[in-house]
């Protein structure tokens, strides 16, 4: 087991004007280990695989346990967290880039957040009257809470937009993520007076008619939330809506 | 006059607390965090959130919740505000159901509510495992819908550097630092809210996330501010040791029927599933019978160190034991205890519903934290602070589930008073002393980013996690303390001669950290220091060399005062409020 390490290879880019280039890297192997830790080890002993000294890798992270949602990269092509990610499961050389459908920042930093301005426009919120004492809140069932539950595991890591064939710049497609958050605020007692409004929100140009039903979203959801059970329900609620508004005039 | 102006730094449940009062009452809000605020550390939180609502027909009250977290933080905590808070949760709890809060409910449609440690009643209210998520979720959106409205302006990817004092020492703003352009400036306010959170990384390794340094906090200790009970961590029971972090495992497993043992036989190879409960050691069971897996953490911690180092029983010699669930079934585990069991697959890559979990303590939360008064303000006017960052509601030892709720409540009691002082604060002369702080600020980043030395902050940084946790958490003797307290005098000598490899001027995560490992260092040695000075054991704060609790000499809140000098901190002890509920002795193993 002596000196036995891990091959990784990064992509880097300075800043949004740089060229990105590859770097090669090896870090010594422990059992357990996962990409957050590694990128920690790169950052202790900057040097690249080939002995030359070298930057610490810019990142995002956060919990390091998958419930904040900031570490999303590509690893070995695939959309996912690098803290769940352990290496005992990866190939090598493990090939880490940036989130491709978002600004890059440096390395592996993206701006992600179109998905907080998304959640803006479909007002993903209840709206209370007041933080003052109204007494308790509308009763709802056990069956209510786990349908909307796991709707609001959804951690922000738009995972599901990079997956996404239809989410670029072109369509400005909303993504499933806000889509989800559509159907967990209509569900609620109180954060369904909105629902009209939301519903508005997501038709025409950008709205849910631009989803290809690709189905990677679901895939890639490293939360497992129901996505594209969601889409289809929000979906067929914009429709009505459409045609209700048509008829009202 | 015109609308008052305040910060708030972080974006955890005690500051979007605070940000939601102070928008509801027509202030204009400021929200700096150095993470967007929905990625907070609060999100990590999971078992759930204490109030005294009483569903379960158990007779449970307000007063004897205010007396089991009293109780539980070994009389050291200011009985007022524990009272208020207590008081207020049942409240605190109908508001977050408003705000949609998936809670777990009852068959009828009502909150469901827990056990948890250091109780004998059911007050947890939980939204599966995960109830922090969901709690910092409902209020991220909550400000979302004031900031569409533009009464609550975000600057996320800011990290706080300093607080502004004029000549009168009177806060009149903060300097912070965009961290992807490095650029340092002044934002003025008429008060500041201070919500930044824990301590973690000053342990190394930890159940925290990353961006949990207690920079900000060091920040204005070095400013002057009070920084109080320092010396009080608390390491949870029950963690899942990582290369990177000591991943929680929430106090829920225990409250929904979680056993802790170990094989009565030491290094039994058998596999766990195979050994008969006759050769099983239920030891939290055997030793507290009343309360059983469910005594307060330090309580619970203290045990699993004295089965694993002085009785030699940790699973196959290691520093490991079972929490055990396996005996429970698959549906309930699921519907009350999802998310942390995914955590656990997901990282061991064994089955919880299966097989006992391996689980040691690890560093968790900090007691102590910024001095407050009862109104949330720290001793500089202008300054006041809610959540972890602050000393006021745990005493020296926190109940499991009343974080949560301490955060909320003291953000919604630091809110309005902040609007309030601001509104009677007299106007500043000239900038408050803005340019000359910013100044001082870039000051600090040029000689940082110049500096020509061979020391990286990540490999010191590690020193300083290893030194702390050695010494400085479960079991505390003053000559090791001592020692870890040279260790941190030396690596803040060698800070002198650190070295950044990332020189540039943009995103530069290093150059931030390294800003951060200052601070980091400087609050070590107040939590040492304090450590070293109370010679008696209480709640978390445990001495071999003096075993018993002292209240004539030490029932009393420890304030540090920062003085630059090389002898450390100043010491001096303050009076606790014990007004309501007269000191007893604190004994979970009898009635």
């Amino acid at each position: 087991m002596a000196n036995k390490t891990v091959k990784i290879e990064i992509k880097r880019q300075a800043s949004p004007e740089d060229p990105a280039v590859w770097e090669k890297y090896e870090v010594a192997y422990r059992v357990g280990l996962n990409v957050t830790s590694a990128l920690m080890d790169i950052a202790a002993n900057p040097v690249t695989a080939s002995g030359k000294p070298t930057t610490p890798v810019s990142y995002d992270s956060n919990c390091l346990e998958e419930i904040c949602g900031s570490c999303a990269v590509l690893i070995n092509g695939r959309a996912r967290m690098a803290c769940s990610a352990l290496i005992d499961t990866l190939e090598q050389p493990i090939k880490i880039a940036p989130l491709s459908k978002f600004p890059i920042v440096r390395d592996l930093q993206v701006d992600r957040g179109v998905l907080f301005e998304n959640l803006k426009k479909v007002q993903a919120w209840v709206p209370i009257d007041g933080t003052y004492d109204l007494g308790v809140g509308p009763r709802q069932y056990p069956q209510q809470q786990e349908v909307n539950y796991p709707l609001s595991n959804c951690i922000s890591c738009t995972c599901c937009m990079e997956v996404c064939p239809q989410f670029n710049i072109s369509t400005g497609f909303v993504g499933a993520a806000t889509i989800a958050q559509v159907k967990l605020f209509n569900n609620h007692p109180t954060g369904s007076v909105l629902k009209e409004e939301r519903l508005r929100a997501l038709a025409g140009d950008g709205g849910i008619q631009e989803c290809g039903y690709a189905q990677n979203c679901v895939k890639a959801c490293p939360k497992q939330l129901p996505l594209t059970n969601a889409i289809a329900d929000v979906s067929r609620d914009v429709i009505v809506q459409t045609v209700k508004d048509f008829l009202r005039g | 006059m015109a609308t008052p102006r305040i910060i708030v730094v972080g974006g955890g449940l005690a500051g979007l607390s605070a940000v939601i009062k102070i928008a509801e009452a027509g202030g204009a809000v400021d929200l700096f965090s150095i993470v967007p605020v929905k990625r907070s550390h609060s999100v990590c939180a999971q078992g759930g959130i204490n109030a005294a609502k009483n569903l379960k027909g158990e007779g449970d009250t307000t007063w004897k919740h205010f007396d089991d977290s009293v109780y539980g933080g070994d009389f050291l905590a200011n009985q007022t505000p524990v009272k208020q808070m207590c008081e207020a949760a049942p409240g605190i709890i109908d508001l977050l159901d408003r705000m949609g809060v998936p809670f777990n409910r009852t068959p009828e449609g009502m909150l469901d509510f827990r056990r948890f440690g250091g109780t004998l009643y059911n007050r947890t209210a939980f939204a599966g495992a995960t109830t922090g998520q969901q709690l910092l979720y409902a209020l991220d959106e909550q400000v979302r819908r004031y900031e569409s409205e533009g009464k609550v302006k975000k600057y996320e990817g800011w990290e706080f550097l300093s607080s502004i004092l004029d000549s009168k020492g009177v806060c009149r703003g903060i300097t912070a630092m965009d961290l992807r352009t490095m650029e340092v400036k002044a934002f003025p306010a008429e008060a500041i809210i201070i919500c930044t959170g824990g301590i973690g990384a000053i342990f190394g390794k930890s159940t925290n996330s990353v961006v949990c340094t207690g920079s900000a906090q060091s920040a204005l200790f070095q400013q002057g501010a009070y920084y109080a009970n320092g010396e009080f961590i608390q390491v949870h029971p029950t963690a899942i040791p990582g290369e990177d972090k000591l991943r929680l495992m929430s106090e829920s497993a225990r409250g929904e029927g979680g056993r802790v043992w170990v094989p009565r036989k030491p290094s039994d190879p058998r596999p766990p599933k195979s050994i008969p409960e006759s050769e099983r050691f239920y030891f939290l069971e055997e030793w507290y019978p009343k309360y059983g897996n469910l005594v307060p953490r330090d309580i619970a911690t203290r045990a699993i160190h004295r089965v694993v180092f002085q009785e030699g029983l940790g699973i196959d010699g290691q520093q490991m034991v079972y929490l055990d669930l396996s005996h429970i079934d698959r549906a309930t585990l699921d519907r009350k205890l999802g998310g942390i069991l995914e955590i656990y697959e997901k990282f061991v890559g064994v089955d919880p519903h299966d097989h006992p979990m391996k689980i040691f303590p690890g560093m968790h939360y900090t007691m102590g934290g910024l001095w407050i008064d009862f109104d949330q303000m720290t001793n500089i006017p202008g300054i006041f602070s809610a959540g972890e960052c602050e000393y006021q509601y745990h005493g020296a030892n926190r109940l499991g589930a009343n974080s949560l709720m301490s955060c909320i409540h003291g953000g919604f009691i630091a809110g309005p008073n902040a609007l309030k002082y601001a509104k009677n604060l007299p106007a500043q002369e000239g900038d408050g002393g803005a340019a000359q702080e910013v100044a001082r600020q870039i000051e600090i980043n040029k000689d940082l980013i110049t500096n020509q030395g061979n020391e990286n902050p990540f490999k010191m940084w590690r020193e300083l996690g290893d030194t702390m946790s050695e010494h400085v958490t479960v079991t505390r003797y003053n000559k090791g303390m001592k020692q870890a307290d040279e260790k941190v005098v030396e690596l803040i000598e060698r800070y002198k001669g650190i070295n950044l490899s990332d020189r540039s001027q943009w995103a530069n995560t290093s150059f931030a950290f390294a800003r951060q490992l200052k601070n980091m260092l400087e609050l070590a040695r107040t939590i040492t220091l304090g450590g070293i000075l109370r010679d008696e054991s209480r709640g978390a704060h445990y001495k071999p060399d003096f075993p018993d609790r002292n209240d004539e000499k030490f029932l009393k809140t420890t304030k540090a005062s920062f003085t630059g000098a090389p002898e450390g901190p100043k010491l001096e002890l303050e009076e606790v409020d014990t007004q309501y509920i007269v000191p007893r002795p604190r004994r979970y193993d009898s009635a």
